[in-house]
């Protein structure tokens, strides 16, 4: 892990939560649509907020797609899980709520998942997920070298 | 009889966010190291690499498919059960996926974190 490649996890963990609230606040200004005029659907696509929205959402697209380039699925999701943690703040910081004593829990249990998983290699080596024999029941794991 | 479709809504949703995870996944790892790549053959040449491989695409389906299965549950129930299910539940049934079809190497700390994302998200996500 270097520098380049925290950044992109970072970038996953905000990019996300930021596309989610303002596609919410754009959506809000349009209104509930109904199925008889789902044309405004196109129509809220070009309002800033959901445009703006759409777009943070690329961002984070692109970002894990560069993090599934050089991680595994399950170093990359546990450690983005953060993102969570960001939504709920930004949406409790949006809508002036308090973060009651469930949140704060559940802040403090993906906090540690995040600092579990980050202190493990990022990736399974190549040779050993191409052509990995099954280890019999019982048997020991073989550790990288 | 509600109940029974938001849990069928929540276990589709899971199922092909796990799926699309997946997919994207091993399309990324086909395609390699997007950062080193980029050096050698351009940000366009890493974008036309994407966009050509068959097995992105079906993994761009499959989180559509998520999508659309996602706002069909939240029709049938609240927001505040479907949204912590669904993604609380993903963490571990990726992880499944992860190690059986992706042959990930998924110790005790990954099943740990896994186990406590899934916990975490679903207190904050509702």
């Amino acid at each position: 892990m270097n520098l380049r490649k925290y950044l992109v996890l970072v970038a996953i963990l905000i990019f996300g939560p930021l596309g989610d609230v303002f596609l919410k606040r754009g959506m809000g200004q349009v209104g509930a649509v109904t199925a008889a005029h789902w044309i405004q659907v196109i129509r809220a696509v070009f309002t800033p907020w959901v445009a703006l929205g759409i777009g943070f959402l690329l961002v984070f697209f692109a970002a894990y797609l560069h993090a599934l380039s050089w991680a595994d699925l399950t170093y990359v999701l546990p450690a983005t899980s953060l993102g969570y943690v960001v939504l709920a703040l930004l949406s409790t910081y949006m809508l002036h709520e308090q973060v009651d004593l469930t949140r704060w829990l559940g802040i403090l249990l993906v906090s540690l998942a995040v600092g579990f998983v980050t202190r493990g290699p990022e990736v399974t080596p190549r040779k050993q997920r191409e052509a990995r024999p099954e280890p019999a029941l019982g048997a020991p794991v073989r550790s990288e070298p | 009889m509600r109940t029974l479709y938001t849990w069928v809504g929540i276990a589709a949703v899971v199922l092909f966010s796990s799926a699309g995870d997946v997919l994207l996944s091993r399309a990324m790892k086909k395609i390699g190291d997007v950062g080193q790549l980029r050096r050698q053959i351009g940000i366009f040449g890493v974008v036309g690499r994407i966009l050509t491989s068959p097995v992105f695409f079906s993994g761009l389906a499959c989180m559509a498919l998520a999508f659309f299965s996602l706002l069909l549950a939240l029709s049938w129930a609240d927001v505040s059960l479907v949204a912590p299910a669904s993604a609380s539940l993903t963490f571990v049934t990726s992880a499944i996926a992860a190690k059986f079809l992706l042959h990930e190497n998924v110790d005790r700390r990954r099943w740990l974190a896994a186990l406590l994302a899934c916990a975490g998200v679903a207190l904050l996500a509702r």
